[in-house]
């Protein structure tokens, strides 16, 4: 029978999870401003135009923001953040690819 | 996750089907995993608006479900947990004993390799690495991590050394494998397009472990550049926590010179101009790695002829995609003929040649995918250079890289003066004598 051997592992250290929690969810999105933000990847912009078109056809009550991020999505963007935390109510990003 | 997290405004973020695994991890390590997450097809990517509209008509591919009823929902349906709550995960220092065979398999099984044989790290072969180096086995040598949006892990340099072992380098490699890792520039990216890194040695210590910078050096021909660069993408893809497709690592076709990330010296001996190390601030007798990331594109000529080699070299860097500035590796005999034909008698006064000649129209510039996707959105935001390029009229020739982006290598054994590009980000240089 073979012997055995005792060997090191190879990974690094991970840092902590910290939780964090999730905003507060919408009762409802009628009357309610949702910002479609453009994460300027690939043709993400022709996508969520798409997506505007269906909540005007769908749920016209629901105000939509097409709205570019001021950078590349690498980049942290709290300008916009900020507007749409002050004038919207909810944001869908994408595309993520 | 910035917005839901930081600004309390409910989100959904949308993604290709292709990242749901990724996305759902990330959204993990980042203390999210209920994050409201919704899928359409890959790609989005040159697809027209009608077939985009019925990416958003139609059903989310991962969960079956019709997209926007999971986009309401995902705003609309309570989700909100506690925060605060802090999960430690630990690294063992030891793998449970077992057998020789049954250990290489548990490796495969992990993803701790790259798929070819490893040398298994124990203690004994782990503490003659570490002899390699008068540094401390439990010193941090830095963090890294695969893509943007994920967290850095941390190593120390005895799991370096780990990783030095498995890779078959040899002790006296360790200051260069460390050099390397202390970088903190994965070669294990995830980037969809399928980054690999190039490792450029300078310095006495190339002679001193036998590194080679003349016939062969970027093939397998020399121990010390094959292993060391080995080790570099081992340790990269296990220091940071893993490099699995599908999982942390995203490269669509996958890239050969991540095998051993295109690691050679420089042939100083043999270049009519300064070496690269020295070039950035370090001193001639001082030895040195630098590291260029996202390498993939090539091309390759043979020499500079007499009457249209200024054509030939622009039509080489014009061949390039402009989002991966251009890095010219020469032979020796390439390099002097740049220095013969073209007067070049310093690096510099090359460099700003290649800047010149590397030039396209705008309105085809700006049509680049991977120019829309990182540069426009900068320029747009107006940062420089890019902000002046935008205003240049379509059919206005502009430069395709930032000068400071064009770099220049002498690598060769002179068996003839064939020279190539590769398309790649210089990171940083590191000094080899700080972790000797």
């Amino acid at each position: 029978m073979a012997s055995k051997i005792t060997v090191l592992d190879p990974t690094g250290y991970p840092p902590k999870i910290a939780a964090k929690a999730l905003a507060p969810r919408l009762d409802t999105l009628n009357g309610r401003t949702v910002y479609l933000v453009d994460c300027r990847f690939d043709d993400s912009d022709i996508f969520l135009a798409q997506m505007q078109a269906w909540f005007a056809e769908h749920m016209p009550s629901v105000k939509t923001v097409l709205k570019r991020i001021s950078s590349v999505y690498l980049v942290d963007d709290p300008k916009t953040w900020e507007e749409i935390k002050a004038r919207g109510h909810a944001a869908i990003l994408g595309v993520g690819h | 996750m910035t917005i839901e997290a930081g600004y309390g405004v409910p989100t959904v973020a949308m993604h290709t089907d292709k990242f749901d695994k990724v996305v759902r991890s990330v959204a993990e390590v980042n203390g999210m995993p209920d994050l409201a997450q919704v899928f359409v097809p890959q790609p989005i990517m040159g697809r027209s608006a009608a077939q985009l509209r019925a990416y958003v008509d139609g059903k989310d591919p991962i969960s079956g479900r019709p997209v926007m009823q999971e986009v309401i929902e995902g705003l609309t349906h309570p989700r909100a947990r506690e925060a605060g709550a802090e999960y430690d995960r630990s690294t063992p220092r030891l793998v449970e004993a077992d057998t020789e065979e049954d250990l290489k398999a548990l490796f495969l099984e992990r993803n701790w390799t790259d798929n070819l044989p490893i040398v298994l790290p124990t203690e004994e072969r782990v503490a003659a690495m570490l002899a390699g180096t008068r540094r401390q086995a439990h010193e941090v040598v830095g963090r890294m991590r695969s893509t943007h949006f994920r967290e850095y892990w941390e190593y120390t340099v005895e799991k370096v050394a780990v990783n030095a072992v498995m890779a078959g380098a040899r002790p006296e490699y360790f200051p260069v494998i460390l050099a390397l890792a202390a970088t903190g520039v994965t070669a294990r990216g995830s980037s969809s397009s399928a980054v690999a890194c190039m490792a450029v040695v300078n310095g006495p210590i190339r002679r001193e472990i036998g590194m080679n910078a003349g016939t062969g050096a970027m093939g397998p021909y020399s121990h010390a550049n094959a292993t060391i660069g080995r080790a570099y993408g081992l340790l990269s893809q296990n220091g940071q926590g893993g490099s699995v497709p599908g999982l942390s690592y995203m490269g669509n076709q996958g890239n050969s010179y991540a095998y051993n990330s295109v690691t050679f010296a420089e042939n100083e001996e043999r270049s009519p101009w300064e070496p690269f190390h020295v070039q950035h601030g370090l001193g001639v007798t001082a030895s040195a790695v630098s590291v260029f990331s996202g390498v993939r594109s090539t091309a390759f000529t043979l020499g500079l002829r007499e009457k249209h080699w200024r054509e030939h070299v622009g039509h080489l860097l014009r061949g390039m995609d402009p989002h991966g500035p251009p890095a010219l590796l020469l032979d020796p005999i390439a390099a002097r003929q740049f220095v013969d034909r073209g007067g070049f008698a310093k690096k510099d006064a090359l460099i700003d040649w290649l800047y010149e000649t590397a030039r396209m129209r705008a309105s085809e510039y700006w049509d680049y995918q991977l120019i829309q996707n990182y540069i426009y959105p900068r320029a747009t935001f107006g940062e420089e250079p890019w902000a002046s390029k935008l205003k240049a009229a379509p059919d206005e020739e502009i430069p395709m890289f930032r000068r400071e982006d064009i770099h220049v290598i002498v690598v060769g054994g002179e068996t003839n003066g064939y020279w190539r590009i590769m398309g790649c980000n210089y990171g940083k240089t590191e000094s080899v004598d700080a972790w000797r």
